[in-house]
């Protein structure tokens, strides 16, 4: 009974700061004056029993001056490295002579692929994010070596693909042959990890809109990947935020381009269907 | 002579204290979830408790907690409930409940556990990333827990 009382009590003194804050502002993000990004939808059907019906792009809860960093390409620091990656994207590289150009002409020919992904690849019996998709052509057609899964060479290529699909509805799908991968993805979302016994759930879901600490708690996109950290000053892969986060539970992260990440990015990517394309994003 | 030897071996255990102390595995709820003994059969120190409440490294209640009373530890999180009237709110023997594992009280709270030191599902090493091993030591110390809840028994709504 007194237990009873007393959680009523606590539900309420929670309920009403979350009532006042996890409205994130309602600004719309057009980039370079034109190009209009969906960064509020309804959620799509899988998330109904999450409660979440407004799914939010996490540049909803960033202040007002990182946001405008989003908004007009000349801005953006992080479209410094997709210029960068456009020289890779020319750069013969490896024993057979090629260059991403030579089997794909121009980046735009990838328009469309950063909404797909991950995505299942049926001659190599798996699912792909677009990093393990960079290095399978670098290894196999180039004859070149593998970048390292998350770093500065791979981010860079990332955002120059992304780029190509800005704007277009995110749309990974989640059942036929990856319905076993998103169903480990959606298991490592809700399973609560290190000595402060935590999950993505308990911040992304349970909390966004709250503030922890300094940091406004978003709901855990990944449309804006790969995102430009002001805190780091360079471009953040999705692998990387996820091993962050799990870090900060205090506990053994898994590896950049483990099995496990690639399941989580398809759970996560599918909590995101409906959202623009959004990468590079600017975040703090 | 013997007293004499009495004193040295209450300093090579480390403390009098020290021996009497509840370990993690120790601890013994009642009925009501709470914890009435003080974990090291001494008062906490509630000047103590207020700076590891705001202190990153330490308790980082204000993570997820305001508390007026502690208005110079800056950017309160509001993950959980404001504490100003906890003391009100909570005996002694509940509060020390919540602070060693809140999850008694509230099930399936996102609130960690300040005195566990098993039973984490991929415990790391603090935050690091990299595994830690079990035991690990508990987030809290029992002496910095009696401080934190001689705090929090300060925190009454007049
Ligand atoms: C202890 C709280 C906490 C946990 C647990 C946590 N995160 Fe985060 N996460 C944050 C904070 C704080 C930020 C930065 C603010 C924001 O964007 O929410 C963040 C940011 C992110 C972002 C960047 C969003 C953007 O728009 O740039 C992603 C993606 C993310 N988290 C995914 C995850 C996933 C997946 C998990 C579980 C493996 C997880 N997080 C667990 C606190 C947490
Ligand atoms: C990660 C978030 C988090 C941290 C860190 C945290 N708490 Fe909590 N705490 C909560 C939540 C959430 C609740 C509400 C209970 C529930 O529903 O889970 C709570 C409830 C409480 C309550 C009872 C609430 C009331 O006023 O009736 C007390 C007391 C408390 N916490 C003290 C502390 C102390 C002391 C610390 C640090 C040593 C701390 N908390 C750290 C999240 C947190």
């Amino acid at each position: 009974m007194k237990f009873k009382a007393l959680t009523a009590a606590a539900a309420l003194l929670i309920a009403m700061p979350v009532m006042s804050l996890a409205e994130p502002d309602d600004d719309h993000l057009v980039i370079n004056g034109d190009l209009e990004i969906v960064t509020k939808t309804a959620a799509p059907a899988h998330m109904e029993e999450t409660g979440i019906d407004t799914i939010m792009s996490g540049w909803h809860f960033r202040a007002d001056e990182t946001q405008q960093l989003e908004m007009d390409d000349f801005d953006n620091p992080g479209m410094i490295f997709v210029d960068q990656a456009i020289d890779s994207w020319n750069a013969v590289e490896g024993s057979a002579g090629k260059s991403c150009a030579s089997c794909h002409d121009d980046p735009s020919s990838m328009e469309g692929v950063r909404a797909v992904y991950p995505k299942w690849n049926e001659a190599a019996g798996e699912v792909r994010t677009i990093a393990m998709q960079v290095n399978d052509c670098r290894t196999t057609r180039m004859g070149a070596e593998a970048w390292k899964y998350d770093g500065g060479d791979m981010a860079s290529m990332e955002a120059l693909i992304s780029v190509q699909s800005r704007g277009m509805p995110v749309n990974v799908a989640i059942d036929g042959p990856v319905k076993a991968v998103w169903d480990q993805g959606k298991e490592l979302y809700y399973t609560r990890t290190g000595q402060l016994d935590l999950s993505c759930a308990s911040c992304h879901e349970q909390n966004y809109g709250n503030m922890i600490r300094a940091d406004h708690l978003s709901q855990g996109q990944i449309n804006g990947f790969p995102t430009y950290r002001l805190k780091n000053a360079k471009l953040n892969t999705v692998h990387a935020r996820f091993k962050g986060c799990i870090r900060d539970t205090r506990a053994e992260t898994y590896k950049p381009g483990s099995d496990e990440f690639v399941a989580l990015e398809l759970y996560v990517a599918s909590r995101g269907n409906g959202l623009s394309v959004e990468g590079p994003s600017v975040r703090n | 002579m013997k007293l004499t030897s009495v004193t040295l071996a209450a300093v090579l255990i480390g403390s009098t204290a020290f021996a009497a102390e509840v370990g993690p595995k120790e601890v013994k709820y009642n009925d009501d979830t709470a914890i009435e003994m003080s974990l090291t059969g001494m008062a906490g120190d509630p000047t103590k408790g207020a700076v590891i409440m705001g202190t990153k490294s330490k308790g980082n209640c204000v993570a997820c907690h305001e508390i007026t009373a502690l208005s110079n530890a800056p950017f309160q999180g509001n993950v959980g409930p404001i504490l100003d009237g906890a003391g009100d709110r909570w005996s002694a023997g509940e509060l020390r409940g919540l602070v060693v594992n809140a999850k008694m009280m509230f099930e399936g709270s996102v609130m960690p556990s300040f005195y566990q030191v098993d039973g984490f599902t991929r415990p790391g090493n603090a935050y690091t990333g990299k595994a830690g091993k079990e035991p690990l030591a508990p987030l809290l110390s029992a002496q910095e827990i009696e401080d934190v809840v001689a705090f929090l028994t300060t925190l009454k709504d007049e």
